[in-house]
């Protein structure tokens, strides 16, 4: 079995659901020719043409919108936007149109598309280029909002998404598009979508975490284990709709929680699931629940922003103090 | 180098303000039936327009914006189309969405609060592939572009069609959805109800262009103005504008210049900003007298047919309005589905939540 990346990962994913499904079309600035900017699309409009793998004129707003159209006629159109922080002008198309749709329409006009966009910093990126800004979609009922940690849960999720019949933002972690490399098959399996999965087993704490920064909590995780800590890893995955009942159920074993984002602290996602858990689960606690997350600030242009990145010696000081401050 | 682009717009015309015949008429318009088939679609949905705002101020319907004025552009454009065709509207389209397949029934659901209002099918039966009344500005025409996108790369010879405000035509999913179609050589086309008033907001303040047609120049595609009070004019410029993007040739930008005679909706007062004097003068022009006149003149209608018509229309409008006001209210829950194709367990006890406060609240007699 081959070793693949993140990248190759989604890659082979367009590939194979462009040949399986005619209905499947990929679109966005750079895609065809340049397969691009970081090469997801590469090797696509060889295989399948321009008509099915489309170029569009520089304006989110038109990609946002386009879609809708497209998906209205049963087409899977698959859009990229070169950075999630680019999406910002197509939030009206996202939020006003394809996301209300089904509703509107009483399930008369369904939209089967994609919306996929490489999120997140640390790769010494321009401004606006390094957004984390998962938190908004999820707060917008009827999207789905995934998010990868690894190769293959890209090609899964990827297959998964394109296969689902709802709007779906796919946020690639563009910091391990090329940093992990994990053995992928090319067989055309989804992994199901709305699941949470458990990377770790653990009896002492909870650390729950998405994307990249999965990779910093499994090896906090590994490095409290040293310690004498047994900690449970748990991959989010799927953002929206959130499976809250794969974390209860280990924070009813463990007894603590910690969750770890990138994104800005804030009425993030972290914040929905602290709440979560305090509803459901508050007398399971031994301690009070910890975030490890960005700061309410803007991103820092690269000279600062390994001050803003969680590194895994964050994780371990709030993984202890939530151990020593334990009922 | 030098590159050259004239953009000379000339408006379509064959009625004039009285009706009287200023330039031949397409070989079409000898169906005197089918312009019978105009006025009388033309007259009922002004009585329709009439009524939804005696309904609105008698509190049975929410916020409605008028069509009043624009009744020829609505009829052209609605008769102009293939039943197979796709059309994704702005919110002051029921004219066309009526010729389409949507009832007077769902437009009062509709603004009437009701999402039934925007289920509905086609004439032929089949269920409507046109979308829902758009709300937001512009947003539709990128819709649009992304149909007629999908008719051409199945290679169906269906043609999309949108239409939006002068307002907003100063918003770029306009532009960028017109240049999108322009340079993709789109089976779309554009139509602009140049009613002259963006809310408060004339048209001189709107664009610096003389004509909204011209628009049409950056997007490399045809962009034709026509006399939008002339629905011969129109159902014409359509029909050209739609063989042209059904035999592969492309996009076209119609701009229809008509006046809105009424409030921007029934939540506004145009004597705010308007002077009466421009409201008279275009009562001058307005759609439906002119045809009349024409029809008169050509001795195919008289007192007694539009006694009869209008007797039927008052019919008409009054079953439907009965239908809308006997139409049950959907549960509460239907809220929740529609959203995702299937529900999430998060979903579903919230679910079960709101139909509790339901039962609550009808002190447990919610079904």
């Amino acid at each position: 079995m081959a070793k693949v990346t993140l990248l190759e990962a989604v890659n082979m994913a367009l590939h194979h659901e462009m040949a399986a499904d005619e209905n499947v079309v990929c679109l966005g600035e750079d895609i065809g020719t340049n397969g691009g900017v970081f090469r997801a699309t590469v090797g696509l409009k060889d295989k399948f043409g321009f008509k099915r793998v489309m170029d569009t004129p520089l304006a989110e707003g038109l990609i946002g919108g386009l879609t809708v159209g497209m998906a209205s006629q049963g087409l899977r159109p698959v859009a990229e936007f070169q950075f999630q922080g680019f999406i910002f002008p197509a939030m009206e198309q996202i939020i006003c149109q394809a996301a209300r749709m089904r509703s509107r329409t009483r399930g008369r006009i369904t939209l089967p598309l994609v919306y996929r966009a490489p999120f997140g910093g640390f790769i010494h990126a321009p401004e606006h280029h390094s957004e984390s800004v998962e938190a908004l979609f999820a707060h917008i009922p009827g999207l789905r909002v995934v998010i990868p940690s690894s190769p293959a849960r890209a090609y899964g999720l990827l297959l998964a998404a394109i296969r689902s019949n709802d709007p779906v933002m796919f946020f690639e972690p563009k910091r391990i598009y090329r940093t992990v490399k994990h053995e992928v098959q090319d067989n055309g399996q989804a992994l199901p979508l709305d699941v949470a999965f458990i990377l770790r087993q653990g009896a002492d704490i909870t650390l729950v975490s998405w994307g990249a920064s999965v990779n910093e909590t499994l090896v906090a995780a590994e490095q409290l284990a040293e310690q004498g800590i047994s900690a449970e890893v748990i991959d989010l995955a799927t953002i929206k709709p959130l499976d809250i009942d794969t974390i209860l159920k280990s924070v009813r074993k463990t007894g603590r929680l910690c969750i770890v984002h990138e994104a800005a602290k804030s009425f993030g996602v972290g914040a929905e699931i602290a709440a979560q858990v305090a509803e459901k689960a508050l007398w399971d606690l031994k301690a009070p629940i910890a975030r490890v997350t960005g700061y309410d600030v803007t991103m820092p242009y690269y000279q600062n922003e390994k001050y803003y990145q969680i590194h895994p010696e964050d994780i371990l000081l709030e993984v202890k103090n939530v151990m020593e401050h334990s009922a | 180098m030098t590159f050259t682009s004239k953009s000379t717009v000339t408006q379509v015309r064959y009625l004039d303000d009285e009706g009287n015949v200023v330039q031949p008429l397409p070989a079409w318009a000898d169906d005197l039936d089918l312009l019978i088939n105009f006025y009388k679609n033309m007259v009922l949905v002004r009585t329709y327009d009439k009524k939804a705002i005696a309904l609105q101020r008698t509190g049975q319907m929410g916020t409605y914006p008028s069509h009043l004025g624009a009744e020829a552009v609505g009829i052209g454009v609605g008769m102009s189309m293939a039943v197979e065709d796709v059309y994704v509207p702005y919110y002051r389209d029921m004219p066309t969405m009526l010729m389409r397949g949507a009832t007077m029934v769902h437009n009062m659901l509709y603004w009437g609060g009701s999402e039934q209002g925007s289920y509905f099918n086609r004439p032929d039966g089949q269920l409507s592939e046109d979308f829902p009344i758009c709300v937001p500005i512009a947003t539709q025409c990128t819709h649009a572009t992304g149909v007629a996108a999908a008719f051409k790369l199945r290679g169906e010879k269906r043609v999309a069609v949108t239409s939006i405000g002068d307002g907003g035509t100063s918003k770029g999913d306009f532009l960028e959805a017109l240049n999108c179609a322009g340079a993709w050589q789109l089976p779309c086309v554009f139509v602009i109800n140049n009613n002259q008033w963006a809310i408060s907001v004339p048209r001189t303040i709107q664009c610096g262009a003389p004509t909204l047609a011209q628009k049409a120049v950056g997007a490399g595609i045809p962009g034709v103005q026509v006399d939008g009070n002339d629905i011969i004019a129109v159902f014409d410029v359509m029909k050209k504008a739609l063989e042209r993007a059904r035999t592969g040739k492309g996009t076209t930008l119609v701009e229809a210049v008509s006046y809105r005679l009424s409030d921007h909706t029934t939540a506004d007062d145009a004597t705010r900003y308007r002077p009466a004097e421009e409201v008279n003068d275009a009562w001058k022009r307005e759609p439906i007298k002119r045809l009349r006149q024409y029809l008169h003149n050509q001795g195919v209608w008289d007192e007694t047919k539009e006694l009869a018509w209008q007797s039927d229309c008052n019919q008409q409008v009054q079953a439907a309005v009965e239908q809308y006001l006997a139409t049950t209210q959907e549960p509460p829950e239907a809220m929740f589905d529609y959203h995702y194709e299937s529900l999430g367990e998060p979903l579903a006890s919230q679910r079960q939540q709101l139909i509790n406060k339901a039962m609550r609240m009808a002190g447990g007699n919610h079904g």
